[in-house]
């Protein structure tokens, strides 16, 4: 069952768009923003809210990356691995961050925390290495920075 | 008047222009003139005269594909006007800037350009993670509302438009102007059939047109300040200024409005960028970013406008171009751009979706030293049946852009992986 | 026209076709994957690329996609260059990177179009060493098996699924190198067209899992021309047989039928054939006889001056039907039909005979422009129907908007987009809702008559001399209005209805409103459902209703019943007015019964006489169009089964009947029919006759390559026996005989070097997607009558009122479930629905009851128990129960009834 603000919320982006099934994206962010990640039920649930089957809106969501479709941590790490952020020595980043929590690309730590999630250009390119967490954007990162980037998320 | 119209409000590390600080700028000024003293057709007119090239990436006149849109009372109903800011070409970060520098500009150049082929709705499509970005437009949409420069009866012309901005759930195709409108769309970003072209069957069937952002935020400009003023900015036949920029190891990435063709990759470099990082060279650039060919050493006095660049066997595309230095290792750069794009792929297509994993595949064994002499001769293969005409859309025959130009400038790095079983710079 | 040169060589091709089209239709090869002839064009696999020139002068060329290129007058193409062929090899070679190559062990081998297409880009060295991505399976339900691994992304199957048959849960997932085709999670299929993956699937992905259960290569089946006999449509089919069992069905292309689908009834109701239900040996009350002495028996019982009636099927051929009624004389003859299906059948064939009106094909049908549907839920009375109209529906966007902005309609990606939901009309009337209804651009859900309102009504708008109807509401005025502007402007527009509502005043409503456009010259096709493969054929024979046949019985004046192929009890019912013998009798121990069937029926008593199926036995069906079909015995059998018609004449000849004597073949009995009753005059032309030869032979039933026929049988006897000759068709039981092509009529299986997979089919056509070279299969035997002055049907029938504590119960019909002969078969047996009685939730709720509740039915003459269906398509009033679904034989519905919990 989808909650009342989740059906508001989707029933909202309907009317905005004009187009029913056009709302089918908007509805699996609105569920991830208040689920973190899009299980089985808020999948249909979605669907049915826009007019579509669950196949047809796990076509739509499990092609774009910014839908999660498994489980994840209350945080997503996600670090730009593209070209300029790779230059400037994100792989080296990266493995520091897998070693400090423990953990591979696309693993959640153990308290379920963290998500460690390799994307592609942030469009810093200029600042970085750089990664988003939340709505938060990190750049010219190094390891020191980044593990006090994050003790701030609980 | 200003040489650097795209930019001049834009102040670093701070908030940007608020409507009334835009107005007080001369903001809104090009939407006036255009709604009220011009007809539709005047403002494409100018646009084409201008001469103002796409800055998305390939470069498109822009007027010529506004002409392609049907005008008049039996054109189909609506039209829409959709500003591609998916930017998550690698590399890139113009767009960027001027959403979160200068959003006005963007809202009104969107407007203008919506009267010119007499769009109903517009939309802007924005990347995921620019959230920053989507803060400040949707504000800046709001005020623009509130003011009366959107919505019904704009400025009491009887000209409507509603503008709304869709974030991105994500993956580098939508940015493919015909994947976008899939995406739009609640579909998957699948790129489509051409032709027929979007501004004859785009959103929903109907007459569409897609323009990048910063596209987009020329027009007030051409608008204001006259096709001749506009034709002078540059330093090429093309008309305008282009946000250039530089990242890698060089002492101060970023991004700057130049006259188009007014700085050749070395100035961009030397006196820009403030040259290399400790000590290291230059040993070539992707110009336009990652889709784009290497230029190495003996072009780099090539000025960056579309043409010379082609010339030089390579593309401006974006014109943020990516330095590669002496210490990356080029196989490992070719490897990690051809692993964005075959993720990236849409897996529509057999040649990008089988095609670049298994480039990515023979990339990385020769990077970790299990690379045989074959491959490279099965690269340059892929290379020529990924290219141009061979694929679905441009995604693939971008992304072997840079490893066809790797092999051919950088030959000898790759014999050596192969030769010595390792990567000679770990 | 136009001219294009291919590697120097001149064509005739049609102008605006693609290229890929073309070439294959002037008979050369381009490999592809996504392209398939009906599904048109999408550019996804780039497997069909050749060289096109701008000039002579142009020696580069540019290499393009065959199948995204229109053909141009004058066009330079070379499929033979090096760089396209490099190319397309490079293609098959990232095809297979992943790939499992387990041809060995996938029931796609042998007919495998990637097998082919690899074959013949001549790509045969593995270069890569990286490992394969792998996927898991799902389950998929009784028809369809899935093998991920094998998948080479053509997106064919979700283009067909989802583009072409409507289906919501077939889709594909994930991206780049790792997506994936199939449902959101386990599960049955629920497209009722789902087989046709199976052949629409260029590799083993989707394999048909029916067949798994009693694996044969293609190549080693024995096959022959065929007809579906699952439903009234007469789809045309290629059953495949070994070791005496039919293995599987697969499509057979009929330009006018069936084209390139079947429905899943009419693919996987085969196994019935195989059923131990089977009545094999003949049987004298119960025990085995030998042929000699049952025949004897029965030609006893007429020789002897009894008096015998004679119960025809609408599920048996002509020919048997014809014997019968030849056995005992016409006025003892009676069509096997239930007094109201008789009924209508006639009025339809008289309809249909005598009106303006022509009855269209299947093919003509997916060309209508402006359809309306009266009182049919076509998916499940008629599903190959259903699939037609779905594409109908296409064709006013198709011209009006895809075709404005250039867009050939092969075009396929192209034109989806441009026409986006854009529908053509096609308008639902009928007491149920069906999946049809998404199609269609407005339904009505009403009673039967109320149904027949609206078509006398549309009818009267459309021409003044058809009466008006008094009190329609204003909903039904406003669509009545709708339904008739869409006809009026239709180029070709087209009614449907049919017999499942049992309501004559619907049959006559929709000739009305068809009429009422030919009247005024414009032609108006009109089409009505069948349910039985030959309902169409017993009708134009004629004869007496099944209720006549038991007065007659009751009234003692019948001595013997000889009845054929029909389980009576689906008709008149268990008990009651049927009698209990299972035989429609009265129960009565002096009546001598004859049974003729491939079933065995639960009552022993009497002379059983195993009937052939459609696999082992000759013969011809009438689909609902009027086309007389022929199909050709697939396999023999060493049991004591052969065709009914073969039988009675058998019995006929012992007799002493003189004319029965000369009627050894399937082409003498054909004669016969032919010459003694005029409407049957062309059904000769079905095929050709028996000792008809190709190339101075007769045609292989098994392909050049059939393995083993000396092994199979070592364990009887290790010397091989003479193969059984065929008298009845030009067609031999073994793989020896002309390796040409054959009629269409007697094509028994589609093959052409290089082309072992289905597609092979394109070297049998004169152009893809057209003709068969050497004609359409099948015969028109109803054509509409000239100059016809039209008699407007003028009986409307009174609204429908509702009545308090009282609902009208509308028959339904089920895909699964419905037809007697499928449901034997385990795959649909898993699939089929249930016995139940549909109600309205506003219904259902004021008597407190849900969904699965046991309910009491209590109907005029007999009281049910069932479990209760939520239905919310029914109309107010109304409530439903499935037609001849097991316990509920033999209803006469639409009837009254009350409903009550337990
Ligand atoms: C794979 C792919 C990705 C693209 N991404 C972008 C993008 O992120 N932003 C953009 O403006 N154009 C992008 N383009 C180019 C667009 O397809 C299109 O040409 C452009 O939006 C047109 O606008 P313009 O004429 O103003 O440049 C991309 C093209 C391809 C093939
Ligand atoms: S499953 Fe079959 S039909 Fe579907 S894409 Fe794969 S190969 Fe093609
Ligand atoms: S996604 Fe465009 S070529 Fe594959």
């Amino acid at each position: 069952m989808l909650t009342e603000t989740e059906r508001r919320e989707i029933e909202h982006e309907v009317q905005t768009l004009g187009h029913r099934r056009a709302a089918c994206v908007e509805a699996l962010k609105i569920v991830q923003a208040h689920r973190v990640w899009v299980d089985d039920e808020g999948l249909r649930d979605a669907a049915a809210a826009v007019g579509l089957t669950t196949a047809e809106m796990d076509n739509v969501a499990t092609f774009y990356n910014g839908v999660f479709r498994r489980r994840i941590g209350r945080h997503a790490i996600l670090v730009c691995e593209s070209v300029s952020c790779f230059v400037c020595g994100c792989e080296k980043l990266f493995e520091h961050l897998k070693k400090r929590l423990a953990i591979d690309a696309g693993q959640t730590t153990a308290d379920g925390r963290f998500t460690l999630v390799p994307i592609c250009c942030l469009g810093c390119c200029d600042r970085g290495p750089a990664m988003v967490i939340g709505k938060d954007l990190h750049t010219d990162l190094t390891p020191e920075k980044v593990d006090l980037i994050l003790e701030r998320y609980s | 008047m200003t040489t650097t119209p795209l930019t001049q409000n834009i102040r670093p590390g701070r908030e940007p222009l608020s409507l009334k600080e835009y107005e007080a700028a001369g903001g809104y000024q090009a939407l006036r003139k255009a709604i009220k003293e011009l007809s539709p057709t005047d403002v494409q007119t100018m646009v084409k005269d201008a001469r103002l090239l796409g800055r998305g990436g390939a470069g498109f006149p822009t007027g010529l594909k506004w002409s392609f849109v049907p005008m008049g009372p039996d054109a189909p109903r609506p039209k829409y006007l959709l500003c591609n800011a998916d930017e998550m070409e690698p590399g890139t970060f113009k767009d960027r800037l001027l959403i979160e520098g200068d959003p006005h500009q963007l809202v009104e150049g969107m407007i203008v350009a919506s009267y010119a082929i007499q769009a109903d709705v517009a939309f802007i499509f924005l990347r995921a993670q620019y959230d920053r970005g989507a803060e400040r437009l949707r504000r800046a949409i709001a005020e623009a509302y509130s003011a009366g420069y959107l919505g019904k009866n704009i400025l009491g012309t009887g000209f409507c438009l509603e503008l709304q901005m869709h974030e991105s759930a994500g993956r580098y195709i939508c940015g493919e102007e015909t994947a976008l409108l899939n995406s739009l769309e609640g579909r998957r970003a699948i790129p489509r059939t051409k032709p027929p072209f979007p501004p004859v069957v785009g959103l929903w069937g109907k007459p569409t047109v897609v323009q990048n952002v910063e596209t987009i935020c020329n027009v007030p400009h051409i608008v204001n300040g006259g096709v001749s003023w506009y034709r002078a900015l540059s330093r090429c036949e093309d008309g305008g200024t282009k946000i250039y920029g530089v990242s890698g190891k060089v002492n101060r990435p970023g991004a700057w409005e130049l006259p188009l063709g007014g700085v050749t990759v070395r100035q961009l470099i030397e006196e820009r960028a403030g040259g290399m990082r400790d000590g290291l060279k230059c040993r070539g650039v992707l110009p336009g970013g990652a889709s784009t060919d290497f230029l190495v050493e003996q072009h780099f006095d090539t000025p960056m406008d579309f043409k010379s660049v082609a010339k030089a066997g390579s593309r401006l595309g974006t014109g943020t171009m990516i330095v590669l230095d002496d210490q990356t290792c080029p196989v490992g750069m070719v490897l990690n751009l051809t692993h964005f794009f075959a993720t990236e792929s849409c897996g529509w297509c057999t040649p990008c979706r089988e095609g670049l994993p298994y480039m990515e595949n023979m990339l990385r064994a020769i990077e970790e030293g299990r690379g045989e002499e074959r491959d490279l001769a099965a690269l340059e293969e892929h290379c020529r049946w990924l290219g141009p005409g061979m694929t679905f859309c441009p995604l693939a025959p971008g992304a072997v852009e840079p490893v066809q130009s790797a092999l051919k400038y950088f030959r000898d790095d790759f014999e050596r992986h192969v030769r010595e079983k390792r990567c000679p710079w770990r | 026209m136009a001219t294009i040169h291919v590697d120097g060589k001149a064509y005739q091709t049609r102008d605006g076709e693609n290229l890929l089209d073309a070439c294959l239709s002037v008979g050369l090869n381009i490999p592809y994957f996504c392209w398939h002839p009906v599904l048109g064009s999408v550019g996804a696999c780039r497997q069909c690329a050749v060289k096109v020139f701008k000039d002579a002068e142009d020696k580069r060329g540019m290499i393009v996609m065959s199948c995204m290129t229109p053909v141009k007058d004058g066009m330079l193409v070379s499929i033979d260059d090096p760089d396209a062929r490099r190319f397309r090899a490079q293609i098959i070679e990232w095809l297979m990177l992943n790939h499992p190559h387990d041809c060995p062990v996938c029931d796609e081998g042998g007919e495998c179009h990637l097998q082919d297409m690899t074959a013949m880009t001549g790509h045969d060295y593995r270069r890569t060493r990286f490992p394969k991505r792998t996927h898991r399976n799902q389950d998929l339900g009784p028809f369809i098996n899935h093998e991920m691994n094998r998948c080479i992304q053509c997106y064919r199957c979700v283009r067909f699924y989802r583009d072409y048959a409507g289906g919501r849960d077939l889709d594909v997932f994930g991206v780049h190198d790792r997506v994936y085709f199939g449902r959101q999670a386990d599960g049955a299929l629920e497209s009722e067209f789902s087989g046709n993956l199976v052949e629409v699937c260029p590799t083993g992905v989707f394999t048909d899992k029916t067949l798994k259960q009693h694996y044969t290569r293609k190549w080693d089946l024995q096959m022959a021309p065929s007809v579906c006999v699952h439903c009234g449509l007469g789809c045309n089919t290629t059953p495949g047989e070994r070791y005496g069992t039919l293995r599987r069905i697969v499509n057979r292309y009929n330009p006018e039928v069936n084209r390139y689908f079947l429905c899943d009834r009419g693919r996987f109701g085969y196994e019935f054939v195989n059923s131990e239900h089977r009545l094999r040996r003949t049987l004298v009350d119960n025990e085995p006889v030998e042929r000699s002495e049952a025949i004897r028996r029965v030609a006893d019982m007429v020789k002897a001056g009894k008096r015998v009636i004679g119960i025809g099927s609408p599920r048996a051929s002509l020919e048997s039907n014809f014997a019968l009624r030849q056995l005992v004389g016409p006025d003892r003859f009676y069509q096997g039909f239930g007094e109201d299906e008789r009924r209508l059948m006639a009025k339809i064939v008289d309809i249909l005979r005598n009106g303006p009106a022509r009855t269209p094909s299947l093919a003509d049908m997916e060309k209508a422009d402006a359809v309306l549907v009266l009182g049919e839920d076509l998916t499940n009375s008629a599903p190959r129907m259903a699939l037609a109209l779905r594409q109908a529906v296409r064709n006013k966007p198709m011209k009006e908007i895809a075709a404005k902005v250039g867009i050939p309609e092969w075009s396929d990606a192209a034109a989806r987009t441009a026409i986006q939901d854009a529908k053509g009309p096609l308008f639902i009337v009928a007491p149920t809702g069906g999946k049809l209804d998404d199609a269609a651009m407005a339904t009505l859900r009403c009673a039967p008559n109320d149904a027949a309102r609206v078509g006398f009504a549309v009818a009267h708008a459309l021409n003044e001399k058809v009466p008006a109807v008094e009190g329609l509401g204003e909903e039904q005025r406003a669509l009545v209005e709708a339904i008739a502007q869409a006809l009026r402007e239709a180029k070709r527009p087209l009614v449907v209805s049919g017999p499942s509502c049992n309501s004559e005043d619907v049959v006559e409503a929709a000739a009305n409103v068809a009429w009422a456009l030919c009247e005024q010259g414009k032609p108006c096709e009109l089409s009505y459902v069948a349910h039985e493969c030959n309902s169409i054929g017993l009708a134009l024979l004629g004869g007496g209703a099944l209720e006549e046949a038991t007065a007659a019985i009751d009234a003692g004046q019948v001595e013997a019943v000889v009845i054929l192929e029909n389980d009576l009890r689906r008709r008149v019912g268990q008990d009651g007015r049927g009698g209990r013998s299972g035989h429609g009798g009265s129960g009565n121990d002096s009546i001598a019964f004859v049974l003729l069937d491939c079933l065995a029926g639960e009552e022993k008593r009497g002379v059983y006489l195993p009937a052939a199926t459609f696999a082992e036995g000759d013969g011809i069906l009438i689909n609902n169009e009027g086309r007389a079909q022929r199909f050709v015995q697939v396999f023999t059998t060493d049991d004591d089964i052969q065709e009914s018609w073969r039988w009675l004449v058998d019995v006929m000849v012992a007799c002493g009947r003189s004319e029965a004597a000369a009627w050894r073949t399937h082409d003498d009995i054909v004669a016969a029919i032919a010459q003694s009753i005029d409407v049957f005059g062309p059904i000769p032309r079905t095929a050709p006759s028996a000792d008809y030869r190709f190339a101075g032979q007769r045609i292989p039933r098994e392909p050049h390559r059939y393995s083993g026929r000396t092994a199979m049988r070592a364990h009887v006897n290790v010397s091989e026996p003479k193969p059984p000759e065929d008298v009845d068709a030009p067609m031999t039981f073994t793989m020896e005989g002309a390796q040409t092509k054959p009629d269409a009529e007697l094509t028994p299986f589609f093959w052409s070097p290089g082309w072992n997979s289905i597609q092979a089919l394109n070297k049998f056509q004169e152009e893809i997607g057209g003709p068969l070279r050497g004609g359409s299969p099948g015969v028109r035997l109803i054509e509409p009558r000239e100059n016809a002055t039209v008699c407007f049907f003028d009986r409307i029938p009174p609204a429908f009122q509702t009545r308090a504590g009282e609902w009208l119960i509308v028959p339904t019909r089920h895909i699964f479930g419905s037809e007697e002969l499928s449901v034997l078969s385990p795959a649909i047996a898993e699939l089929k629905t249930r016995s139940h009685v549909g109600m309205r939730p506003e219904d259902a709720e004021t008597l407190g009851l849900k969904e699965g509740d046991e309910v009491r039915v209590e109907l005029a003459e007999d009281q049910v128990s069932l479990r209760l269906q939520i239905r919310p398509d029914l109309p107010r009033g109304c409530a439903s129960m499935p037609q001849f679904l097991q316990h509920l034989a033999g209803l006469t519905l639409p009837q009254w009834a009350k409903i009550k919990g337990k």
